[in-house]
Parts: structure tokens; sequence; C-alpha cells
């Protein structure tokens, strides 16, 4: 049906004419016959907007949207501004191309540097690349810096999120590195099994705090540890946690990566979000992907423009440190206009109010019978829970009221995640099913 | 223009989020920032009109004609922006039961099931980011496929034409393969000799893009994907370039084993300003076993909303409508090279596909202003210039691709302005420096952002 040509069937006669041809199939004579599909007859026509709309609408409602969400692991449900849709609804940033000339390109190159500079902030690092594809990639994308010809071991906690662990393991097939975990105790990364794991090859090491069990990992002793050896260390982040736990850099990590969906990104089924990378001005050159700079140009007018674009593969080719040629310059436009109208007390407020509703749903869920912390240790807005009744019986009550249960990580244990749009009452509510189920489940 | 942190006021403010409703939680001060924050602070009305300023200095479709060689830079309809942002889409947890999310099932079901028809592919994997992202799987595939076959050792070299996009061999590269160039012909074909002579039991195969990056489609295809598969290679298909032969020509057809498709080229979904795009990846049942060990490219399932739009997209067009789609691109661009053939010197004789390149070598040695003052002088005339200095086998090119939602009068004007630019450089090249001359701001000093990297805003203490 549709099918948004700007020509028209008479218009498309006189460009024939100007080229010569009968048929549009004499500028196809280099395809073989045995492979030309001639216009036939049994093409289907396609639909109109209107049944188009009507479809996806249709498919769209029977996905269930839960009333609220107790699930995290990677992906966080919060309270998006609408000013951040409308802003990145603009056509301009929609339909703009990677900003290659930069006179007309000003507004996305600035938004690009904003968000550098922003994320500079975020993780008190030095420098920061446009964005990446997401945690993942991000956290794969640090380690390919930091592993060299002769130093190609590189170590990982056991405690990362296992979205990560998949793609870093894809990595290693890749680029045959060698991966090897740091094992995990009592939810957090086992630091004094660090030290005998460490070989002369080793690269770097990746850790993230919190962890995936919500868990803040002991940085101090990391780093220091780290920093003994003479290692690359690079740290997976939630930014949400930044704005009130300590700054990565306090810690002398040399990459921060994170996952920065939940600075104003929809949840959108996991896709597209946003990965980010900070590290010191030493490493600046082996960053990937775009970077913007501001410069001035030739009347001494402030220009932003794409540069150190010797490291990138369209100019190096097979030498390239990365294949990188995209970013998420939508994304990190979400993520700068959340942080910009959020300001640092919004953020430091929305930070604080994760935290506290965690901890206070944590406290009264520990309090019924039946119901245990998972692991010790201090925790953001994430932790785990162990429970004599089966977590399926616990999902299933509270899928009952349309609520999104906390991810089961085995019959007994599950992790939870709040944040600053589960409120009291609905926590409240979440603790009297728990009450309910603990009960039916001690009568049995 | 002022940047966000050059205009925050000290207590600006808006609330987004009530008050507290349970106890504050005090952690203990070891984890505790004691620095201070400093994003911007503004009121939302500042973030508004600091964005909608933004706005107005960059260059989107809506502005103007955008015929980046490459890059497909097609109407992106606008309705599709409407369907993404349904909450049945965009408020859906990746870690949800499939049971709960039918509807994001048919998103991923219905585009497989129609990609795979347009390309003669078996399945259909929507979990990479982006087109590098989809060869990088792709490779992984060709990698995995020899290793299953005991030859992961000894198969470690691949073939990639000169003409091909800066990524594949930065891809293969990646994935510890060798990188071996093969030749083209002056037409801009592959040299099939040349080809014969590097096809041996050392290569795990064969990245190509046809039509390729000269915008020719290769005639002797179906002997080059032949010829390697005789050597026990794969064959790999950029589909960067797929937009002119879409229901016309498959790559499945062709000979190709795996293929990647640009879903923000091809498809119409829009780039974002750099981003994100969507790299969906189309094998062959031979392939489907190595890729369930390899699919993991990045976390959950893609870009969910990008394939959304994508499918819109399939659905809005049907068959019919994509291939015409495809054959307007060819006539559009046809028609643009032919009016520009007595102006220009253009590297392809005969027809081309959807895109052309023109070389500007003879002008900037006999006239002193290159490939990309006259870019630069288009920029003036309210419209995008094409792709600069690509592919790098041609010397001072511009890379030209109308796509088929343009105009005959904005095609019309094109070929006017191009001319017009032409005559007035050859006439005064000492004044190609000075073009643009109506943006915000003039030609930018590239040299020094490299030299002293100046990568984000610092306070002046």
């Amino acid at each position: 049906m549709g099918n948004y040509l700007g020509v028209t069937k008479e218009q498309q006669e006189e460009m024939k004419h100007v080229l010569n041809i009968q048929s549009t199939d004499d500028l196809y004579r280099d395809i073989p016959d045995s492979i030309f599909q001639k216009e036939g007859t049994d093409l289907k026509e396609g639909l109109s907007q209107l049944e188009v709309i009507k479809i996806m609408k249709q498919k769209a409602a029977t996905n269930t949207i839960y009333a609220s969400c107790y699930r995290g692991a990677g992906a966080y449900r919060h309270f998006i501004p609408p000013i951040v849709d409308l802003i990145a609804q603009k056509e301009s940033f929609v339909t703009s191309y990677t900003p290659y000339q930069p006179e007309i390109s000003q507004g996305i190159l600035q938004i690009i540097f904003e968000f550098q500079t922003l994320i500079c902030m975020l993780t008190g690092m030095d420098v920061s690349n446009a964005s990446v594809y997401d945690g993942a990639t991000a956290a794969a994308e640090a380690i390919a810096m930091c592993v060299e010809k002769q130093k190609k071991h590189v170590l990982i906690s056991e405690t990362i999120n296992p979205e990560v662990k998949m793609v870093l393991k894809n990595y290693e097939f890749a680029f045959g590195i060698e991966l090897e975990f740091i094992p995990e105790k009592n939810g957090k990364t086992d630091l004094h099994a660090l030290p005998s794991l460490i070989t002369e090859n080793t690269a770097c090491i990746y850790v993230e705090s919190p962890n995936f069990f919500g868990i803040l990992e002991d940085l101090d002793t990391y780093s220091t540890l780290v920093k003994e050896k003479g290692i690359k260390s690079i740290l997976g982040v939630n930014p949400m946690s930044l704005g009130i736990l300590k700054s990565p850099s306090v810690y002398g990590i040399d990459i921060v990566v994170g996952e920065g969906q939940p600075l104003g990104i929809p949840l959108s089924y996991g896709g597209p979000y946003l990965g980010f990378m900070a590290t010191k001005q030493e490493l600046v050159r082996k960053l990937p992907g775009r970077i913007v700079g501001e410069t001035i140009d030739h009347d001494g007018k402030r220009a932003f423009v794409l540069t150190l674009q010797a490291r990138e593969q369209h100019i190096r080719r097979e030498k390239a440190s990365s294949n990188i040629c995209s970013n998420q310059a939508l994304c990190a436009l979400r993520a700068s206009v959340y942080l910009s109208v959020v300001g640092p007390n919004g953020f430091r407020q929305v930070s604080n109010s994760c935290a506290a509703n965690a901890h206070y749903l944590a406290e009264e869920m520990f309090k019924i019978h039946g119901f245990y912390r998972g692991y010790p240790g201090e925790f953001f807005h994430e932790f785990v829970s162990v429970s004599q009744i089966p977590s399926n019986d616990i999902i299933a009550k509270l899928e009952e009221h349309h609520i999104l249960a906390p991810l089961p990580l085995s019959e007994n244990k599950l992790l939870w995640c709040v944040t600053e749009v589960n409120q009291k009452e609905e926590m409240d509510f979440v603790l009297s099913l728990l009450k309910e189920v603990s009960e039916d489940g001690i009568a049995i | 223009m002022e940047l966000l942190f050059e205009k925050t006021v000290s207590g600006r403010q808006t609330s987004y989020i009530p008050e507290l409703e349970v106890p504050f939680y005090q952690y203990e001060d070891k984890y505790l920032n004691e620095q201070s924050l400093d994003f911007p602070e503004l009121s939302e009305l500042d973030v508004s009109r600091h964005y909608s300023e933004l706005e107005r200095r960059t260059f989107g479709i809506n502005q103007g004609f955008y015929p980046l060689g490459s890059c497909t830079m097609k109407y992106n309809p606008r309705f599709h922006e409407q369907v993404a942002s349904l909450p049945g889409f965009c408020d859906i947890h990746p870690l949800q039961s499939l049971e709960s999310v039918p509807g994001a099932k048919f998103i991923y079901e219905k585009s497989e099931e129609l990609l795979c028809k347009i390309t003669g592919m078996d399945y259909m994997s929507f979990q990479p980011a982006a087109g590098a992202q989809g060869e990088f799987l792709g490779i992984l595939l060709i990698k995995k496929f020899h290793e299953k076959n005991g030859e992961g050792g000894t198969r470690s070299k691949i073939l990639i034409p000169d003409s091909a996009h800066g990524t594949n061999p930065a891809t293969a590269a990646l994935c510890g393969l060798n990188v071996v160039t093969v030749r083209s012909t002056n037409e801009g074909y592959m040299d099939l000799n040349h080809l014969r002579e590097l096809a041996n039991t050392e290569i795990a195969g064969l990245m190509l893009t046809n039509p390729n990056t000269l915008g020719v489609f290769d005639p002797n295809i179906c002997e080059i994907t032949k010829i390697v598969h005789e050597a026990g290679g794969l064959c790999y298909y950029d589909g960067a370039n797929l937009n002119p032969i879409m229901n016309i020509a498959r790559p499945g057809d062709m000979g190709f084993d795996c293929i990647h498709l640009n879903l923000h080229k091809t498809f119409s979904t829009p780039h974002g300003g750099g981003g994100p795009g969507a790299g969906a990846v189309g094998m062959k049942e031979l392939l489907k076993e190595c890729y369930d060990e390899v699919w993991k490219v990045k976390a959950f399932h893609g870009h969910f909303l990008v394939v959304v739009r994508a499918l819109c997209y399939l659905l809005t067009l049907g068959e019919k409508g994509i291939r015409d789609s495809a054959v307007q691109s060819v006539l559009s661009a046809n028609y643009m090279k032919k009016q520009l053939e007595d102006t220009f010197t253009i590297k392809q004789k005969g027809f081309c596909m959807h895109e052309f390149v023109i070389t500007l070598e003879e002008e900037s040695k006999n006239y002193g202003f290159r490939a990309l003052d006259v870019a630069k002088a288009f920029i003036d005339y309210q419209m995008y210039p094409p792709t600069m200095y690509f592919p790098q086998i041609i010397p001072e090119a511009l890379m030209v691709e109308p796509t088929e939602t343009e105009s005959k009068e904005t095609l019309d004007y094109a070929v006017e302005i191009y001319k017009k630019v032409y005559q007035d450089l050859k006439r005064d090249p000492d004044s190609a420096k000075d073009y643009p001359k109506t943006t915000p701001i003039h030609r930018p000093d590239e040299v020094s952002a490299a030299r002293n990297p100046k990568l984000r805003w610092r306070k002046e203490t």
C-alpha cells in the first residue's frame, strides 16, 4: 500500500525517458538471470498506516504491563520526566546521521559533548566517549582496551550480571583472550582469592558494584590489590547509585563502565539502551567509539567536531582498536536531558529514594517468618531473599496482583529490586502478600 | 552557543518525585560520596529552550536532501515513532516471562519471517545492536563453523575486497582473522583471477558488499561464492547496500551463507544522530547450530524498539512496496547521475545501482578545489553533502545516494545546484575554503581538536 516514493508514475516515465530505457528491468543488466526476480504478480501488497497502527496497538496490548515491578537485574523501571520523551522525539535529532559535517551538526555534536561531560561528572573520570551499545558491550570494549599481545589473561568476578558474563564469554571466543573467574563468597567477590589468580599475563580485572546481587563490593581492598600488581582495573557501576555512593574515581579505577538505561530510558524489552565508558586521560587514545571534542572555527567561534578519528575503523580498517562505528546518540540525549532536568539535587533525591525504599522493604520482609536475607553486606537498591517457600509460589502470588515479581535465582532465592517508583503503600501490599504466602506455607 | 553547564543557576530545580515515605537510609561514611555532583541546575524551561536551540543546529532528513552515499538516508515514517512509544512496547521488562509478552514475540517472529523472505535466509537474529556488531556475529558464526569441522586452527584468513567498508576488515581483525585484500577491476568488479589465486584451504571465508561501495552489482557474484565454497570457505554478505535489490535479487540465491542487514538504512529506522541502529543477522541452516553457541553479542534481546519500527515499515510496504522502493532508488540514482555526467567525472560508466561516485581528482589537480570544498558549498543550499572520501580507492570521491523517497523536484534542484557549485568553484577556486557561508559556524579547526583534545567541559577555577 504505502511506499513513501517521492516520484509519481508519470515522473517515473520521464526519468525512464531521460535514461532511454523501456523498463526499469534494464537498470539491472548486471544481475544474472538465474537469480533475478522479475516484477511478479505474486508480490503481496502492503497495508495502510491505519491498519498497521491497529495491528501494532493490538499486539502491544497483549504484552503485560505490570502495575508494579520488583524486578531489576540489569534493567530498571524509574520515573522518566515526560520532557525527556518530548525532546528525544524532535525530528532533527531522530533523523540526522552521525555528525560527519560539523557545520550543520553542531546540535548533535554539542549534545554528545555535554553527555561526555555529564558522564565524567557522574563517574569522576577524566574522559568519556559518545556511548556504546549497552552496558555489556561497554564492559567488553573496556577489556579490549586493556588486552595486549602478551597480556591476554582477564579476571572477572563471578558476581557480575549474567547477561554481561555471557557477552564476555563470547568475546573470549572472538578475541582469543583468556577469561578466568574470581569466585564469589557470600554474594561478594572473594578478594582473598584474587592475589593467587593474578599472573604476569593478567591484563585487567572486571568487577561490578553494586554487583548482580545488589551488594556493594569492597572497592578499597579491590583497588589496593590491583594497584599493587600494576593491573588495569575496570569497574561496572549502576549510574543511579552514584547519586549517593562514592565516585569510582576515588578508588583510582582505570575504566568505569555501565548501563545508562536507568537515566531516562524506558525498559523497552531490553533495548535500545546506553553503554557508557569513562577513563583516565592517559587511556584516551585507547577508548573506542566516537568522541566529540571542542575546537574553534576559522572565525574563532566555539565549535564541536568528531575527533581522535585516527583510532577508528573507517580510517585504520584492520588496524583499528574496535569495529564500532555507531553510538547510541539518541539514548545519550535522553540521559543528558534526564540529568539536566533532575539536576544534582533531584538526582541525589532519586538515588536516596531507591536506597531508602529498598532498605525499607528488605527490613520489613525479613521480619516475616520464613524470609531471610540471602547475603550479608551493604546494598543499594537490589537484594536477595531466601525463603522456605518456593520461589514459584511467591511469584505466582504476586503475579495474581499484576506485580512483576523479583527475579528467581533458584528454587528459594529471589533477587528484588526497588526504586523510587515503588511507593510505601505498594510495598506494604507486597509485604502483606508475602505474609499470606508465609502463613499458607507454614499451614502446609 | 553556551553549554548546559554555563547556564546553571545554583538552587534552580524542578520537583519530580515525592518526599520519602519511608525512613531515610543512612549509609556508613565509607560508602558515601562527599563530593557534590556538578550537574547543571536548570528549570524545565531552560532545558526545553536549550534543546530547541540545539535542534535548530542539527540537520535532519526533515530539513532537506540527505544523499549520504552508503547510508541510505530515506524518509523515516513518523508513525513508527508513535508505535514505538506505545506503553505495551516501552514498559515491558526484558526479563519478563515469554508468556507475558506475546506481542514482543510477534514482533520478532514476523520480522524474521519477512526478512528471511527478502534475503533468502533460513533464520534471522535481532541480537546485534548495529551493522558492525552484525558483522561481528557473522564472523563468529563462520569461525565457529570451521572450529566445529576441526579447521579452526587452519582457516585463519578472510578475503575482503579493497572497496569494502572499514568495518569489514576491522571486524575480521578483532575476531583474530588475517585480512587478505582482493583487488577490484577497473569496472569495480571483483578480480576473479586474483580471487582464485587467494582462495585456498587457509581461508575462513569472504566478506562482500553487493552492490559494492562503488554502486555496482557484481555480475560474477554466483561464480565468486562458488570459488569461495569450493575452497571450503563461507560467504558473508554485508547488507549495507541491500536497498536497490530488495525483492529483486536475494543474497541467499547469490550463494551467501550469512548476512547482516542495517535496519536503520534499508528498513527506514531512524539514525538518531549516530544511533541506535540495529544489525539483524540472517543465516542459512548450516550455521544454526553455531548460532546457538555464539549468539550473545549484547545483553537481552537486541534493540527491540528498532525492530518494532522496521516491522511497521515492512508491513506498510508489503513485498510490492519493498520492490518498488528498490527500483525507484536505482532509477533516481541513475536519473541524477545521467544529468551530472556532462559536468562531473563519474566512476560508473553504465547504469549504477542506488548510488554513484563522483571523483574530483582532475579538478583538485587543475583548479585546486577539492571534494571537500564542493561538499561544503552544497550546505549553503540547504542540503546535506554526499559522503566524502569514500570509497577510499577513489581519489577525491563524493558518493551520492539519493534514495527512493526524494521527489523528482528535489533531484532536479540538487542537479542544478551541483552544477552551479561546480561552475562557481571552477571560476573562483580561491573562494573554495570559504564555504559554507550560511551555517552557525564556519569550518572548524579539526587539526587542533585532535592535537589538543578538549573532550569535556570543566568549571573554570
